[in-house]
């Protein structure tokens, strides 16, 4: 009997904390609690829960998946909020046009991906935009393809992706494009310097972009003095790479990987007071907003983006204004993407003629025969095209970071 | 006499455990056809079978022999990318998927076999937590090498190269133009036929029930018990320890590295990364939570604690949350003799003296 108190009482103790963690959320951002209630609405009564909606059509039922929780949040959540913030715009707009979004957690794996894929499918999706992470991405675009339901992906930048799959659409640049971009950009602005690359070599993103790099790198003449590597696993000390950096003189250090290890090298070089130029891509992209870092850590670093929040474009500063203000942070790169992915549906949807009533198999095929002849403007570049393929074609943006935020090198 | 009813009721509970999982896959099947299943559900199935046979060949090196293994998922990584280099090698000789697929798990086992010799060979000798240590190591070292390995194919055969400088890439094997890669070192094994069924993954367990439970009631398998409860005594009568010691963990590798294979060819995309001291871990739980020794507990555990997390997405983000508080309750639940008295009455006929 004492036992099944004891068991009664964890279990309303877990539950209080629960609660607990409910509130916590609450207060911090109450936007965001909002938002997800009333995507859930929607999600239950097939009528989306925004207030402005003056057309009665059926909505077409869009959906992502993405990294919610674990490593690589960051990327997902500001996805989804991006989407979410389109998505409401769009139906306010009152055309014939109305959407219905729904977010599903895959924590970056392909397994739980597909799990998160197959979720949607039975939530009725007409079309994803996803899936954030590149890895991931791989493994659904299989299951898109085969099930025929279109695909544009905001930030899954690896070509894997698109390889074989006529369905697939980025948003963002890929791989080559970011490596092959850098080592251009280096050529050009910096041309004399001597490059260190520190880089994952257990992830596909990181191993694809120090690839390309290296080869346009001897292309353009670059001189690349060190190359170091690390794993998930020993991410969390980099004191041997940056001595061995500062050893054989590098002055530019580029780092083609995630925000988070990118936090503990710039913590680590200013503790033993090396101070190169350091150089990341869109991956570092989210180190602003990272919990816990101190953003004075990354004055002076230098990346590649097709974002910057500073930009003077009206169009981006109504975005990032409308985004601060529902979530409290300014928008990242990722959350540019997810947004201009959903005004892209938008656009491609409208040129095809397609109605909600229509099947996901319809629906993708129209929009197959479409993409390629759209030209569209957004947040991430002007005149974006698209090849049969599904690769974009923009410039990759040089930025760097001053007084915590992206400004435009001189 | 009593001896007699005493086996029969363990040949009862396998008997119950065969037939629970053909009425499992029997009733999938007629909901499938009936397009009553749901897709997520449907895309669950062959991971499941995967993980079922993932914890009872784990159940047999943890909970019948005895010995601790941190490294399962170092197996399933062995024969998840053997299988996958088997299946796209043969992507022309075999156009057959079934056979391919069957060949593959096949490819896949054997590998995991060798590398279970490997890690058995010394390590099954000693005495104490040994095994423990040395398959926590093999799990990471798999992880690592995986992560360097480069593999294409083309007109002339295999190309395998191993990135250990970091410095090469699927460019350096010199493909032909009728090559294609197969493995990409960090990025893993993409572009696979996923050629996996379901009907495969329920044969796959069948036979892994088949083979462990025929093992366990073998003259062999009371050779492993024996081992387990008191090695002395029974080096004593003179059982070769290490030979059965070897026998249990062999065949436990083995059927690791045909889930492995079974796993890989169920997605276009898979990463060394996946199969990191995590996945060992959670077959670990399945196996842990079922009841060690216990093989119907490992299926069913398998099975509900991979449905959970899936099952738990109306709670956003704390999802991983409550699925933790679910396994804690589960074992605070298992292990109370309330609970244990209910299950009692609920099986009456388990005999006093036997089991």
């Amino acid at each position: 009997m004492k036992k099944l108190i004891a068991l009664v009482l964890a279990l309303s103790m877990s539950l209080s904390l629960l609660a607990g963690c409910g509130s916590t959320e609450e207060s911090e951002a109450p936007a965001t609690e909002e938002t997800g209630e009333a995507t859930e609405d929607a999600g239950n009564d097939a009528q989306p829960g925004t207030t402005t909606e003056t057309s009665d059509a059926t909505p077409f039922k869009i959906g992502c998946t993405g990294p919610l929780t674990g490593d690589a949040a960051i990327y997902g959540i500001a996805v989804k909020n991006a989407i979410e913030l389109a998505v409401e715009e769009i139906n306010g707009l009152g055309s014939d046009i109305q959407f219905e979004f729904q977010a599903e957690d895959d924590v970056a794996d392909g397994e739980t991906a597909v799990n998160a894929y197959n979720v949607l499918m039975d939530w009725g999706m007409q079309i994803l935009l996803g899936t954030v992470t590149s890895g991931a991405c791989i493994s659904v675009a299989a299951e898109t393809y085969e099930d025929r339901v279109f695909t544009l992906t905001p930030s899954a930048s690896s070509t894997d992706v698109l390889a074989g799959n006529d369905n697939v659409f980025q948003v963002c640049f890929s791989d080559p494009n970011q490596g092959a971009g850098s080592a251009v950009y280096m050529a050009n602005n910096m041309a004399d310097a001597k490059i260190a690359v520190i880089y994952r070599n257990d992830d596909a993103y990181s191993q694809g972009i120090r690839d390309t790099f290296i080869s346009e790198a001897e292309v353009q003449g670059l001189d690349v003095v060190y190359e170091g590597t690390f794993t998930e696993d020993t991410q969390t000390d980099f004191s041997v790479q940056l001595t061995a950096a500062e050893a054989a003189g590098a002055d530019t250090v580029f780092l083609p990987i995630y925000y988070q290890p990118a936090s503990v090298i710039l913590n680590q070089a200013a503790q033993i007071g090396y101070a190169p130029t350091f150089f990341g891509v869109d991956g570092m992209d989210g180190i602003l907003t990272m919990e816990g870092f101190d953003t004075s850590l990354a004055e002076g670093v230098m990346l590649l983006t097709p974002f910057s929040a500073d930009s003077d474009e009206p169009m981006t500063q109504a975005f990032v204004e409308k985004y601060q203000e529902r979530y409290g942070e300014i928008p990242n790169q990722f959350a540019a993407d997810g947004y201009d992915a959903v005004y892209i549906a938008y656009m491609a949807l409208q040129e095809a003629g397609c109605t909600s009533d229509m099947s996901a198999e319809e629906i993708c095929e129209a929009l197959i025969s479409v993409m390629p002849t759209i030209t569209y403007s957004g947040l991430t570049g002007q005149g974006l095209t698209w090849n049969e393929e599904g690769e974009v074609s923009k410039d990759p943006l040089a930025v760097v970071i001053k007084d915590g935020a992206y400004v435009i090198p001189e | 006499m009593n001896k007699i009813k005493h086996l029969s009721v363990t040949r009862k509970i396998d008997y119950a455990t065969y037939a629970g999982v053909i009425l499992a896959f029997a009733a999938v099947t007629i909901l499938q056809r009936l397009d009553m299943v749901s897709r997520s559900m449907e895309g669950m199935l062959i991971p499941i079978c995967c993980y079922v046979v993932m914890a009872v060949s784990l159940n047999l090196t943890v909970g019948i022999l005895g010995e601790l293994s941190l490294g399962h998922a170092g197996f399933m990584s062995v024969g998840a990318f053997s299988g996958v280099i088997a299946a796209m090698s043969l992507r022309d000789m075999l156009p057959s998927e079934p056979l391919r697929l069957a060949v593959s798990m096949v490819v896949g086992a054997l590998f995991a076999v060798v590398a279970s010799f490997v890690v058995g060979i010394p390590v099954l000798r000693l005495r104490g937590d040994y095994l423990a240590i040395v398959t926590l190591a093999f799990g990471e070292i798999i992880k690592e090498i995986m992560n360097c390995l480069i593999v294409g194919f083309d007109s002339k055969g295999l190309h395998i190269a191993l990135n250990i400088s970091g410095t090469v890439t699927i460019d350096s094997l010199g493909l032909d133009e009728t090559g294609y890669a197969i493995i990409k070192g960090a990025q893993g094994a993409t572009g696979t036929d996923k050629i996996a069924t379901f009907t495969a993954g329920f044969i796959l367990v069948m036979i892994t029930l088949v083979v462990v439970l025929n093992l366990v009631r073998s003259r062999a398998g009371r050779a492993i018990l024996a081992i387990r409860d008191n090695r002395i005594a029974a080096e004593s009568v003179g059982i070769n320890i290490t030979k059965y010691k070897m026998m249990a963990f062999v065949t436990s590798a083995a059927l690791a590295g045909a889930a492995g294979t079974l796993y890989g060819l169920n997605y276009s995309n898979m990463a060394a990364a996946k199969f990191d001291f995590n996945t060992s871990i959670l077959v670990l739980v399945f196996v842990v939570l079922g009841g060690l020794g216990r093989i119907w507990g490992s299926v069913i555990a398998a099975v509900v604690l991979y449905v959970l997390p899936e099952a738990l997405r109306e709670f956003a983000d704390y999802r991983m949350l409550v699925y933790a508080i679910v396994l804690i309750l589960v074992m605070l639940a298992t292990n109370t003799p309330a609970v244990r008295s209910m299950v009692g009455k609920m099986i009456p006929r388990r005999s006093k003296g036997g089991a």
